[in-house]
């Protein structure tokens, strides 16, 4: 598609990225995945699909996973935005982290920030009680058995198929 | 992508007098962000209404909601009360894309999400629907995954949406304000069938702005959301059906059947719901309804089985309820 002859729009923004404000200039049509990468350096999350589809970007942004490939950088304006680089406490590795490597969660690794950042999502929504589309009754407060941890999972594709390994992660980190 | 110029709305006021010609709303994107990167949507403008207060669920003594469009997919299908009184929308929620996803989309962007049919979102096919007058393709392409009920020669996409069949079986309205105040619109008054005029999903006019759902009371009868697609998750419906089933001394009191996947619209079963109220609540009742509705079909090359599937599901989705009720 061409572009036309209207110049790029930019606009001013500030964003709390793993702890720290960050003010940045965007091009309004950058996603917040580009400017995390392009912008301030931050190439954990990965660009997959650009659609939406392979979860390879995903971020916690106001503390809920998220495809940073849809989300347009200049709509998070206020923000605050966490990726794999912020999940570590130091060189203190977060639960899910841990439990990535003690079970062999990923195998080239490109998926894995995203199934990381993902992870650590669905723990946080398991643990407000939220149901799944493999909830036999959404009334209730599901445990987090091998069939809810695959739905909930199943926004971040893994090419090499470490699938057994990610379940058994996040089982593991759910403990 | 063609630059636009990006504001955020600060009322539904606002939203309105920002609303020009070539410009869009902005809801959590999930959709409309990808067809701009497709270049299947160019707006010059986006008007951000994804923080106006309009992300508050309103429950009422009868079980009734008022679901602000600015809610987000993830909080209405986490909602106590939504999964108590209505469960038949949180499964139909919960049913669709993925959780990244339904942490990010709105209710209002659910409603007004654009089809997922190929030639729509390839810019360098013709589709009447992206470009009207350029012939659609589908009609004799790849039409596994289109609509057999209420087809247009001109275009035989359908809605993706499985919140917004759930939501066509429980009778919802939507709030729209326009500049001449505002109107509460019927799901079944808000999309329409594709006529002559693909290019238009729904009856909205342009810089009508949906504000909130309202959800009649609890229904009182079981209900439950099927959807059957090509993988386990994280995929459209194939064919989806949402039923609610009345049954009392054997015999169909009332029920709901709506269907996905099938049409340009949310597909409420009328004629399904009427050859089955009175009937004994038998699986061959839920057979015979749904071969009645069917029986409107109009498969293409390569969607016949759609008919079958649907029929089945429709079958299977009430069978269930049957045995609880």
């Amino acid at each position: 598609m061409v572009s036309g002859s209207a110049p790029p729009v930019r606009a001013n923004i500030v964003l709390t990225v793993n702890g720290s404000l960050r003010r940045l200039t965007v091009d309004t049509r950058a996603s917040l995945l580009d400017a995390l990468r392009e912008t301030l350096g931050l190439t954990g999350a990965k660009k997959g699909c650009d659609h939406g589809q392979c979860g390879a970007c995903t971020v916690l942004l106001d503390g809920r996973r998220a495809n940073a490939c849809l989300a347009l950088a200049v709509a998070q304006d206020g923000s605050d935005v966490v990726t794999v680089e912020g999940l570590a406490d130091g060189e203190r590795l977060s639960p899910v982290q841990e439990a990535f490597l003690a079970h062999d969660g990923y195998q080239c690794g490109y998926c894995t920030p995203g199934q990381l950042c993902s992870a650590t999502g669905v723990l946080r929504e398991a643990a407000r009680g939220w149901p799944s589309a493999v909830t036999a009754d959404v009334a209730s407060e599901p445990p987090l058995d091998d069939a809810e941890i695959r739905e909930r999972m199943s926004g971040n594709l893994c090419r090499c198929g470490a699938y057994q390994g990610i379940v058994a992660a996040v089982r593991e980190a759910a403990r | 992508m063609r630059p636009f110029a990006y504001e955020r709305a600060v009322s539904a006021e606002d939203a309105l007098n920002r609303h020009t010609d070539d410009a869009q709303y902005l809801g959590g994107g999930t959709n409309l962000v990808d067809l701009m990167r497709l270049g299947v949507a160019t707006p010059a403008r986006l008007v951000d209404v994804a923080r106006l207060p309009y992300d508050r669920i309103e429950h009422r003594a009868d079980g009734g909601l008022v679901i602000g469009a600015a809610v987000r997919n993830s909080d209405l299908a986490a909602d106590l009360g939504v999964r108590d009184d209505h469960p038949l929308l949180a499964q139909a929620v919960l049913a669709g894309a993925s959780g990244q996803i339904r942490n990010q989309a709105t209710v209002g962007g659910n409603l007004l999400q654009r089809t997922r049919c190929p030639y729509f979102q390839d810019v360098t096919k013709p589709c009447n629907k992206r470009e009207p007058g350029t012939g659609c393709p589908a009609v004799h392409g790849d039409n596994e995954n289109m609509a057999i009920l209420d087809p247009s020669p001109h275009c035989v996409a359908t809605h993706p949406s499985d919140m917004a069949v759930a939501l066509t079986a429980l009778d919802a309205r939507v709030r729209v304000r326009h500049s001449g105040g505002e109107d509460v619109v019927p799901l079944a008054r808000l999309y329409r069938s594709p006529g002559d005029d693909p290019s238009r999903d729904t009856t909205l006019r342009p810089g009508d702005l949906i504000t909130a759902v309202e959800v009649p009371g609890r229904l009182d009868m079981p209900a439950r959301y099927r959807k059957v697609r090509e993988r386990a998750s994280f995929a459209f419906a194939l064919v989806s059906a949402a039923v609610a089933l009345d049954v009392a001394d054997g015999t169909v009191r009332d029920c709901r059947i709506a269907l996905g996947g099938v049409a340009h619209r949310p597909w409420r079963a009328h004629r399904a719901e009427d050859a089955l109220r009175g009937r004994p609540a038998t699986e061959a009742s839920y057979r015979a309804a749904a071969e009645a509705e069917l029986a409107a079909a109009e498969p293409l090359s390569g969607n016949a089985y759609k008919v079958t599937l649907a029929v089945n599901v429709i079958t299977a989705a009430l069978a269930g309820l049957g045995e609880d009720a």
